[in-house]
């Protein structure tokens, strides 16, 4: 029997449940493991050869080099998870959140500032018609 | 007996944490962020608690995808600032209170409430962004802290419902607690927010208020949203505010409210800040 997903129609939106942490398992605990100094100079050493030490998939290891947020995500990444990449990277929430809405950070930030995106048009898919 | 004698809510923004660390939070755009809490430190300076039942996430600091606890509750005499990525923020270790802690584990397992018991941890900025807003910088936290872990990063996150009745839970455990404690309780993240996919950035504030206004008033009716109703309204990141719900549940069903305020943005965030006293 399926199970209760209800929140598969939330428009730019991937809830990271059971399924997705089980698809995701090595890409977070290789970002757990940019907790410590060592690991991260490690990694930015030679970003390639440290991934190779993690069972993950090729897909994966493509969008961790590309940084490509919303890839990870779709991978079974988790922005928790992630913040560990960005931050190793000297990123912040807001410029990776900006990365994955397609607008510039100056857009991103300036939106942030008159108030955010609002929720009209964006909580169901296919509402914006 | 220990009482819990005030519920205080904030959001737990990383980024407030950093403003404040790195002495800039007096720049235009922190400013107001941090002025909402210029009554709560005085407020709180006078009050003087004890202990306080601090209910917050861990963002995948203390608790990686090996294990993670719906319901947790620290045991230890201190936990360390977690390095998350970036260092470990320059704040005082958390001393904690095991006596307490246990006594509360002992007292709410038996009535049903699954908590992990956790006797070694980090804290991140879940825990420690609350104490920098009601504190600011002092050379040690001037309470003793008992984390109180719920997950809302990996759903299913437990309900709203749930998360009422533990605060009720939490009561019960604390008032059969033998010493002359003044204890507060904390629910800590949210509001509206989105970190998330092309949707983030997502602020609702006319949500917000709503949802603030029923939280003080009618929390049992509230207690019921679907967690499908925040992500749908305050972002996937939003739920946090069912931990908020923890801290209600463990207050009187009237309260007074001594301070609101929301402010928009803290980065992604709509923040929002509540300290609500016991009349009895």
């Amino acid at each position: 029997m399926a199970l209760n997903k209800p929140y598969k129609d939330v428009p730019g939106t991937t809830i990271f449940d059971a399924d997705m942490a089980r698809i995701g398992y090595h890409l977070n605990q290789f970002c757990m493991s940019l907790m410590t100094a060592e690991n991260r100079a490690r990694f930015k050493a030679d970003e390639a050869v440290f991934l190779a030490e993690w069972p993950m998939t090729a897909d994966q290891r493509e969008a961790v080099l590309a940084r490509d947020y919303n890839r990870l995500i779709s991978l079974g990444g988790n922005i928790y998870f992630l913040a560990k990449l960005f931050s190793t990277d000297g990123r912040s929430f807001q410029y990776t959140a900006a990365s994955m809405t397609g607008m510039s950070q100056e857009a991103y930030a300036a939106m942030m500032l008159a108030g955010g995106r609002s929720p009209e048009g964006n909580r169901y898919i296919g509402e914006k018609q | 007996m220990a009482r819990i004698t005030a519920g205080v809510t904030t959001s737990h923004v990383p980024a407030i944490g950093a403003a404040l660390d790195n002495g800039r939070a007096s720049e235009p755009y922190w400013q107001p962020v941090f002025a909402g809490f210029d009554f709560s430190k005085e407020w709180i300076a006078q009050q003087k608690p004890d202990v306080i039942l601090l209910v917050y996430n861990d963002h995948a600091t203390a608790f990686s995808l090996d294990i993670v606890p719906t319901f947790a509750i620290g045991t230890a005499a201190s936990y360390q600032p977690a390095d998350e990525g970036w260092g470990p923020r320059p704040v005082p270790v958390v001393e904690g209170h095991p006596e307490l802690a246990a006594h509360i584990a002992q007292s709410v397992i038996q009535e049903d409430f699954d908590l992990t018991i956790v006797g070694k941890m980090d804290v991140d900025h879940g825990l420690t962004v609350p104490l920098s807003l009601m504190f600011g910088q002092p050379e040690r936290w001037p309470v003793k802290v008992i984390p109180i872990a719920v997950n809302v990063v990996l759903y299913p996150v437990p309900s709203g419902r749930r998360c009422y009745a533990l605060g009720q839970a939490l009561r019960r455990a604390v008032e059969s607690f033998d010493q002359d404690l003044n204890i507060q309780i904390w629910g800590t993240g949210g509001m509206s927010h989105q970190l998330q996919g092309p949707r983030a950035g997502l602020i609702n504030r006319a949500w917000d208020q709503a949802w603030l206004d029923r939280l003080i008033d009618s929390p049992e009716e509230l207690a019921k949203m679907p967690p499908i109703e925040y992500v749908r309204e305050a972002g996937s990141e939003g739920i946090e505010l069912v931990m908020w719900l923890v801290m209600r549940g463990a207050m009187d069903a009237k309260v007074n409210v001594r301070h609101r305020f929301y402010h928009v943005p803290a980065s992604n965030t709509a923040l929002g800040h509540l300290i609500l006293e016991n009349p009895t």
